[in-house]
């Protein structure tokens, strides 16, 4: 009888945990996707941060030195 | 890899893309091994089922403080050592940790209503909570409003140094004042009061809370990366265009 009496707040406490953990969970993946978009589309337009168009050298020039 | 080379964003995000699948596997399992446990674990004697709360507000709790730990040791990083990622990990851990501290706040007032016949008091410990999720309000306010990274960077690693306070009184709260909320029964001198029917499923629980909390910060500090990634590219396109 009590647990039926107590039941929406044990309900109500799963329920609000369970919103919140998916909440997060979408939030880091939808920003994820959005991140990784939008950094494509930049890349799509020339753009490259200088460290990133000189790491992709070395192995070429390892490569070219075994060669 | 040296714990060093970590402070490398690229380094940094090829063990993230690694390791985030594994963590969120292990969490998956944690969760079902817990909620498992924590269902079927036996009504207390004086709070009936309402202890089933228990499971998910005190690892929400701990997590609440958990988060704040995290920023703080990253604001010394900001501030003292300029490490390159000491910001990040600061401004990915705000909006998980105001989470958890919200869940804290919600389960701690549905618990109080059948327990306490009220939802709210301000009584020490629910207040000082209450307090830790405005300060973590006000952390990402001054993420959001400060628009030069760098300098929201330094302010929010002082605002999260000053609200650190705020931890030992949320934790001490209860032995300082008589406050309604009940004093320590798991981390305390002389060991848990807890029966360990209770306990087990308890600190399970605590394990997979602790293992969602860094998959979420471990992916939202490679958001975080990315982002600025993305801001420089635009940055760059936007002097290139002028």
């Amino acid at each position: 009888m009590e647990a039926m009496n107590h039941l929406p707040f044990i309900v109500g406490s799963y329920v609000a945990a369970f919103v919140i953990g998916a909440g997060l969970v979408s939030w880091v993946m939808i920003d994820y996707r959005t991140q990784r978009r939008a950094l494509a589309e930049l890349e799509l337009r020339g753009l490259k941060r200088r460290s990133a168009s000189v790491r992709p050298e070395r192995p070429m020039t390892e490569a070219n030195e075994k060669a | 890899m040296a714990l060093a080379d970590l402070a490398n964003p690229s380094r940094f995000l090829s063990l993230a893309n690694r390791v985030i699948p594994w963590l969120g596997g292990l969490t998956v399992i944690a969760f079902a091994f817990g909620l498992n446990l924590a269902m079927g674990a036996p009504d207390d004697y004086q709070q009936g089922a309402t202890v089933k709360i228990m499971f998910l507000h005190v690892p929400s709790a701990w997590l609440g403080m958990l988060g704040w730990g995290v920023m703080s040791i990253s604001a010394l990083g900001t501030l003292v050592w300029r490490h390159p990622l000491a910001d990040v990990a600061a401004k990915a851990a705000a909006p998980i940790g105001a989470a958890f501290t919200l869940l804290c706040l919600i389960t701690g007032s549905l618990w109080g209503r059948p327990e306490w016949g009220t939802y709210w008091v301000w009584d020490a410990r629910l207040t000082s909570e209450l307090v830790l999720f405005l300060l973590y309000l006000g952390v990402i306010a001054v993420w959001r409003t400060v628009e030069d990274p760098s300098r929201a960077a330094r302010a929010a690693a002082i605002l999260t140094l000053v609200g650190a306070i705020d931890l030992p009184i949320i934790k001490f709260s209860v032995d300082w004042w008589n406050t309604l909320h009940q004093s320590a029964s798991v981390f305390r001198m002389g060991g848990p009061t807890i029966y360990p029917t209770i306990l087990i499923p308890l600190l399970v629980m605590t394990l997979a809370f602790t293992l969602l909390f860094v998959t979420l910060h471990l992916a939202a500090m490679r958001n975080e990366i990315l982002r600025r990634r993305v801001r420089t590219l635009r940055l760059m396109q936007a002097s290139a265009v002028s």
